[in-house]
């Protein structure tokens, strides 16, 4: 019998307002422990999904389950990463990492425990007193990621968390995102408007078209975990990076 | 080293100049007119004569000024939490909150003198009246200003309203408030002073800087008089100081407004 699924969408629409549709009928599933990346162009409703996801926004139509239950329920077992680091700018990096613990009154010795366990996790812990402004653009969202693992979640909903950091920079955290994943073990939603970067990452890629926001494709990703630089070099790779960015361009063809 | 030098150096310079300007315009008018703009020597004369009496004055007003600055503090900060709320209590307060602001000193000061009677209690609530409303303004743009992906943030997080608003919220508007402070610190002593004219008292020794300002003027002791105007500006300036450190105390690591630790 099949594993029930951690994340399920059956047929959800979602408009703001009296707008046009955002997410028209959107229906898949997500297994515990799947790697997903969501590719599509601007205005195809990614982030609208992620938002549902977390409870952040309501939707229309449809069903939304994360563990058997609605996201509101589940909101205890979900992170969220925004596309900026989103840290509060008076608070050192211990203080702002520690925020979902103060917020759920968790006591001061699983605090601290927990603080010092995700900042070693993305290797901060020698910047723990600093305060944000003292960091750079990766070391600010390697913090909102810390903040994210804080109260261990069982899935991570990740907005294009690394799209406005340099190439380089940008590799090398989706090589630490891997390594982090496989200690922690969450399922993963990832928003990106990289292909190189979703096919890196996912093991399933969701290809969305817009007007209004739907699921295209999906692309197994069957590369091996764990991945490294290495992984990139393979013809495998090159080969997916260019069959699903074959695929986007069909998209955002029609959406022309 | 340059910097710090510059910071000294231009103040200094433009203190001269001043000075020159003013010791200028003195012997520039005829001498039967000179009485109108003793020189800064003067000045400093009556100041170091009149001390302890100045000294008086100003402690008196002083009071006055800190009681009803503390109190626009608790007041408008109180009142700014409510005004976040929502817009609506917002657009329902404000022309009243703005109709004290713009309601002249002179006339509110006979009113204070009949609910509080003459002194210190009316030198506060004049004061108050002056200091409140940049600090409320300030303080509610402040909360209601909070970074929206903040305010997501804690959403997602199921943070309570009290959460949002103590965690997020009060340490965010900071910036604004310190602001709100700084005109009101300046504003506090200007409407001590105003208050001690129309509704301080002298009595017990009671009579702050205004009180003192009458006195000169009316013994056409200038130099005193000026010496009264200097004392108030060092009020002013102290008030403002302590503003200052406080702010850059509670803003130098994290805002924008302050170099960064590590330069």
């Amino acid at each position: 019998m099949a594993a029930s699924p951690i994340v399920e969408f059956k047929d959800v629409t979602k408009r703001y307002g009296e707008g046009p549709v955002v997410l028209d009928r959107v229906s898949f599933t997500a297994q515990s422990g799947d790697f997903i990346g969501l590719i599509g162009p601007s205005g195809c409703g990614k982030s609208t999904l992620l938002r549902l996801l977390a409870g952040l926004s309501p939707l229309n139509e449809g069903s939304l389950r994360v563990e058997g239950t609605t996201p509101d329920a589940a909101a205890a077992k979900l992170a969220f990463v925004f596309q900026e680091p989103t840290l509060l700018p008076w608070l050192s990096v211990a203080g702002n990492v520690e925020v979902p613990q103060r917020l759920h009154r968790i006591g001061t010795a699983e605090r601290l425990a927990t603080r010092n366990r995700v900042l070693e996790l993305v290797r901060l812990a020698e910047k723990a007193d600093a305060y944000p402004r003292q960091l750079s653009g990766g070391q600010k969202m390697r913090v909102s990621l810390a903040r994210a693992l804080a109260l261990a979640p069982k899935v991570m909903l990740l907005d294009e968390p690394f799209g406005a950091l340099d190439e380089t920079t940008r590799e090398h955290l989706n090589e630490e995102l891997l390594a982090i994943r496989q200690q922690e073990a969450w399922t993963a939603f990832f928003v990106t408007h990289s292909v190189a970067e979703a096919v890196f990452l996912s093991n399933r890629i969701l290809v969305m078209s817009a007007n209004p926001g739907r699921i295209h494709t999906e692309i197994a990703v069957p590369l091996p975990y764990p991945r490294t630089a290495e992984t990139r070099l393979s013809s495998e790779y090159q080969s997916l990076v260019a069959a699903v960015s074959r695929v986007l361009r069909s998209v955002e063809t029609v959406g022309a | 080293m340059t910097r710090k030098l510059n910071t000294v150096l231009f103040p200094a310079l433009t203190g001269a100049v001043v000075l020159a300007l003013w010791y200028g315009l003195h012997f520039f008018l005829s001498e039967d007119r000179r009485f109108l703009l003793p020189t800064p020597g003067a000045v400093l004369a009556a100041l170091r004569d009149n001390a302890p009496f100045l000294a008086r004055a100003a402690w008196n007003t002083s009071q006055g000024a800190l009681l009803g600055f503390a109190l626009a503090v608790f007041v408008s900060f109180t009142l700014a939490l409510l005004l976040s709320l929502s817009p609506i209590v917002r657009a329902s307060l404000y022309p009243y909150l703005m109709a004290l602001q713009l309601t002249p000193l002179p006339i509110l000061a006979p009113i204070c003198v009949i609910w509080v009677g003459a002194g210190i209690n009316s030198v506060a609530l004049l004061t108050f009246a002056i200091a409140f409303f940049p600090l409320v303004v300030n303080t509610t743009q402040g909360l209601i200003s909070t970074d929206r992906n903040l305010v997501e943030l804690f959403r997602l997080y199921r943070a309570s309203r009290w959460q949002q608003l103590f965690l997020l919220r009060v340490p965010s508007a900071l910036p604004y408030f310190f602001t709100g402070l700084r005109i009101a610190a300046t504003l506090a002593p200007i409407g001590a002073v105003v208050a001690d004219m129309n509704a301080g008292s002298s009595a017990g020794d009671g009579g702050g800087l205004g009180f003192q300002a009458i006195i000169y003027s009316s013994q056409a002791k200038y130099p005193a008089l000026y010496a009264t105007a200097a004392t108030t500006c060092l009020l002013g300036f102290v008030f403002n100081a302590v503003i200052v450190i406080v702010a850059r105390y509670s803003l130098q690591n994290w805002h924008d407004s302050y170099e960064r630790p590590d330069k």
